[in-house]
């Protein structure tokens, strides 16, 4: 029987319903937007100046642009997080903490090898990341193998552990002699480099480069057919002779290696400290664009563009405006339910 | 069954008219004009791919003819959904049935009562279908859960949702293809009733002498077309068979029973196999078998009763749990699906859409993952598509097989689907062949391709575990037989030395009387 997952992805972009695609994504935008200009109307504001502002400040500028693509740049990887293990139908809901154990062991190597060189400190970071996210799926993953509690379950579970774990490290042994909640900054060579004096961050480069890495193992490789049967009919992967259980337990712990791997990228790029409680729901984030996106590479660098700009903008509009950035989260709740009801506005004339 | 009063002049319920249907380049119905009466078996035949389905899924609203007219009772009338049809008391009865396991039988019938209360009684509910069970003879416990019956007996579930919705016209597509001897005999017991009192039933089959036995008239398609019309008196066996093909065609000439002494090493050995079972599985218990390269060993039963625990065993999907499983003297019983398959074992399951194939894969993928090991390339980073192409055209020439590589899966109909995996599991020599129903669900032509190939493949020197019902089958192309009830073997036979109603006995047990 075809999974649910297989049912929904339809075909996106690089599939054959390229104009379908587009015209979903347009829907998207024109529904989500038109309904959003609403609620700012309802508010007692002018939609079309807010627009104007959120966008200005966003795609106006190259300040505003790169910080479009800084908050972007988790989104990316906590998207591949969910998107990859949603390949062999398995729900990942716990990016959020498994970032947060990536970015907890993370940040005990920059801790305790504060002294190493940047080429050995950052590589050395970078598996300790993936580690801890990885080992933070184990449990799920082995649990779900053995056939006994849903992964799904499980893993959102541990996402409200996570954090008290690293509240745990921070409060009791990381702090810096001022502060009780945050460790001290990390030394140099422990960031991530950053380009064109902006706050973009090499974390943008991993991001894309394991997207790219996704696309080409699902499409060329032995691994990538395996998961595909698997994800296609399980029953019949297992019957044909792919180690159904090995993948299961491998593809959710290489998801939460991705996901501790955008908490390495945080902690080491963007904030330069560990902060009790940094993360703010970017691993839902990621789960939302993942699905936005139908699990698609090129869909989750465009959707989390998207969702980036609205974001981004939204804190300006924040700032500008009298508007809450509550109201931001509506916008992505509706740019969802667009997306997953399948409204597409524009539909492709059949040819006769 | 022929010498029953004449039914009073029949009543056209459904007339068809000049129907079309093509799908792109393909006609898959043309100029068709049908009558389907009251009080008659109608049965379609028609190789695989011919139409029969396209044409049934016109009637109950799936499909909208391109052209063409459909009468209800002299009024015409426009089907364009199952909903329309059930309107106009047309139903049917899938191939693969729509029930919903975890649900009792009366749960599953009341989800489908055109008029579902919002609190509804389900014990009046379960006292329709006990009605309805007596006067049809369907015997089916309205209490039962859905997954702990058989094939049989969820098919007659399927049958009492047509009649408790009050539906005139039955279509059945392919209704005998899962069942065994004297659950087919049960069948048309049912269908002999349901005519008597005035139901039309249009029946799709490929085998000739159900068509025989029950059919009041029967249609033969041929590449989208009616080949042939004609009523029951006028047709023989052989004639229908022209009328489907244009050509002769002989099912079981040329097939030369082996019989390997004793003496040989056998390549598959089970000693004192024993499992335990899980949900509605059957324990398998104390199975002694030994399978010999060159040799078709046949293996029957009622189906439940451990067919497909035997081949899982074998295959490394159920773990024994007590005894020896041996592949050419290894002991694989604790060894993985992955490492047995890789050792040489193919395996044909009996449902191919939910076993074997992921639907949305093309068929290339497809015939690629079971051989994996086969196709990678630099430890797995590349597949050699190119290698895999010329393995499954070589495989599909031998087999006369034709069908395009790149279109998904789902799209091949339910024999072609079982077509190409029989292409994919003997593309590579395999020792051992575990086949479940092998030719279920293929025209005369494809089964005897199918069943050429087990047989050359058993020339070649492989071992061949053979389950299936269709005893003219079994009795035709294996060498020796074996007959599963409850998990146990009870005999083993060279088919010479015995007759249908000596394994039906053994198959049925007590229910022998009935059965024969």
């Amino acid at each position: 029987m075809p999974t649910e997952v297989e049912r929904r992805r339809r075909p996106l972009f690089g599939g054959l319903d390229l104009s379908g695609a587009l015209g979903r994504y347009a829907s998207m935008l024109v529904l989500a937007l038109g309904l959003f200009g609403l609620i700012i109307w309802i508010n007692g504001k002018n939609p079309i100046l807010s627009y104007r502002e959120l966008f200005g400040s966003t795609l106006g500028s190259w300040y505003g642009f790169s910080e479009v693509l800084v908050a972007m740049t988790p989104m990316l990887i906590t998207a591949l997080a969910v998107a990859l293990p949603s390949r062999i139908g398995l729900i990942n809901v716990g990016v959020e903490g498994q970032l947060y154990m990536g970015a907890c062991s993370a940040t005990w190597g920059a801790l305790t090898f504060s002294d190493a060189p940047a080429f050995i400190l950052l590589p050395l970071l970078t598996l300790l990341g993936m580690l801890g996210g990885a080992l933070w799926a184990l449990v799920p993953g082995l649990l779900r193998a053995m056939g006994l509690v849903n992964e799904t379950i499980t893993t959102l579970l541990l996402n409200s552990v996570a954090p008290k774990l690293v509240a745990f490290f921070v409060f009791g042994f990381w702090h810096s002699p001022m502060d009780t909640n945050k460790t001290p900054n990390f030394v140099p060579a422990a960031r991530l480099p950053t380009f064109f004096g902006t706050r973009i961050d090499f974390g943008l480069v991993i991001g894309l480069a394991l997207l790219t890495i996704f696309w080409l193992v699902m499409k060329y490789t032995r691994w990538g057919l395996e998961m595909r049967a698997i994800g296609g009919n399980p029953e019949a992967a297992l019957r044909n002779g792919v180690p159904l259980k090995a993948y299961i337990v491998g593809v959710l712990c290489a998801g939460g290696a991705i996901a501790g791997l955008a908490g390495m990228a945080q902690v080491s790029g963007y904030y330069g400290v560990l902060l009790t409680g940094f993360s703010r729901g970017v691993g839902f984030v990621g789960f939302l664009i993942s699905w936005l996106s139908f699990g698609d590479p090129l869909g989750i660098v465009l959707t989390s563009f998207l969702v980036a700009v609205i974001t981004t903008g939204g804190s300006m509009l924040q700032l500008t405006t009298a508007l809450p950035y509550a109201i931001i989260n509506i916008l992505l709740a509706v740019a969802l339910f667009v997306v997953l009801s399948g409204i597409n506005l524009f539909p492709k004339r059949k040819s006769a | 069954m022929k010498d029953k009063p004449e039914p009073a002049i029949p009543e056209s319920l459904l007339s068809l008219r000049g129907i079309h249907k093509s799908f792109g380049a393909v006609h898959a119905n043309e100029a068709i004009d049908l009558d389907i009466f009251a009080s008659q078996v109608l049965a379609l035949l028609g190789e695989n791919g011919a139409g029969k389905s396209t044409l049934v899924k016109i009637l109950y609203g799936f499909y909208q003819a391109d052209a063409g007219t459909i009468e209800y009772r002299g009024e015409k009338v426009n089907i364009k959904s199952p909903h329309d049809a059930r309107a106009l008391q047309i139903g049917m009865v899938f191939q693969t049935f729509n029930l919903i396991p975890a649900f009792t039988v009366a749960e599953n019938i009341a989800l489908f009562y055109p008029e579902l209360k919002e609190v509804f009684d389900i014990t009046q509910i379960s006292k329709q279908i006990e009605v309805l069970s007596e006067r049809y003879s369907l015997s089916v416990d309205p209490r039962a859960l859905v997954r702990d019956l058989s094939i049989g007996d969820q098919q007659k579930v399927e049958i009492l949702k047509l009649l408790i919705s009050d539906a005139r016209i039955l279509i059945l597509d392919e209704p005998t293809r899962v069942l065994v001897p004297h659950e087919i005999k049960a069948l048309f017991k049912i269908i002999d009733n349901l005519r008597a009192d005035g139901y039309a039933i249009v029946l799709i089959t490929h085998k000739m002498n159900e068509v025989m036995e029950i059919a009041d008239r029967v249609a033969v398609l041929r590449k989208g077309r009616l080949a042939g019309l004609l009523p029951i008196e006028d047709a023989s066996e052989g004639l229908l068979v022209e009328l489907m093909f244009g050509r002769k065609v002989a099912e079981f000439q040329g097939i030369k029973s082996a019989w390997v002494s004793v003496e040989v090493t056998p390549l598959l050995v089970l000693e004192a196999v024993s499992t335990q079972a899980q949900g509605t599985e059957v324990s398998l218990q104390n199975i002694n078998l030994n399978i010999r390269p060159g040799e078709i060993v046949g293996i029957t039963g009622v189906s439940g009763n451990g067919q497909r625990e035997l081949a899982d065993v074998v295959l490394g999907k159920l773990r024994p749990e007590s005894g020896a499983i041996t592949l050419n003297g290894e002991d694989i019983s604790r060894y993985s699906i992955g490492s047995i398959r890789s050792r040489g074992v193919a395996f044909i399951p009996e449902n191919p859409l939910w076993m074997a194939v992921a639907p949305f894969m093309t068929v290339l993928e497809n015939f690629t993952v079971p051989n994996i090991r086969r196709y990678a390339r630099l430890g797995g980073l590349r597949i050699d598509w190119q290698a895999a192409r010329r393995d499954y055209a070589h495989s599909m020439e031998a087999l006369e097989f034709e069908f395009p590589l790149l279109s998904p899966a789902r799209s091949l109909s339910g024999g072609n689907l079982q077509r190409m995996v029989i292409a994919r599991e003997l593309a590579h020599q395999p020792k051992m062949i575990i086949a479940s129903y092998l030719t279920s669900g293929l025209d005369v032509r494809s089964a005897i391709a199918g069943r050429m190939a087990l047989v050359q493949a058993r020339d070649q020197g492989a071992g061949v575990m053979l389950f299936s019902d269709d005893l003219d089958e079994l009795f035709a192309i294996s060498d020796r037989l074996i007959v599963l009830q409850g998990g146990r073997i009870m005999g083993e036979f060279k088919p010479a030395d015995t007759t249908f109603q000596e394994i039906g006995y053994l198959m049925t047990g007590s229910e022998a009387e009935h059965a024969y």
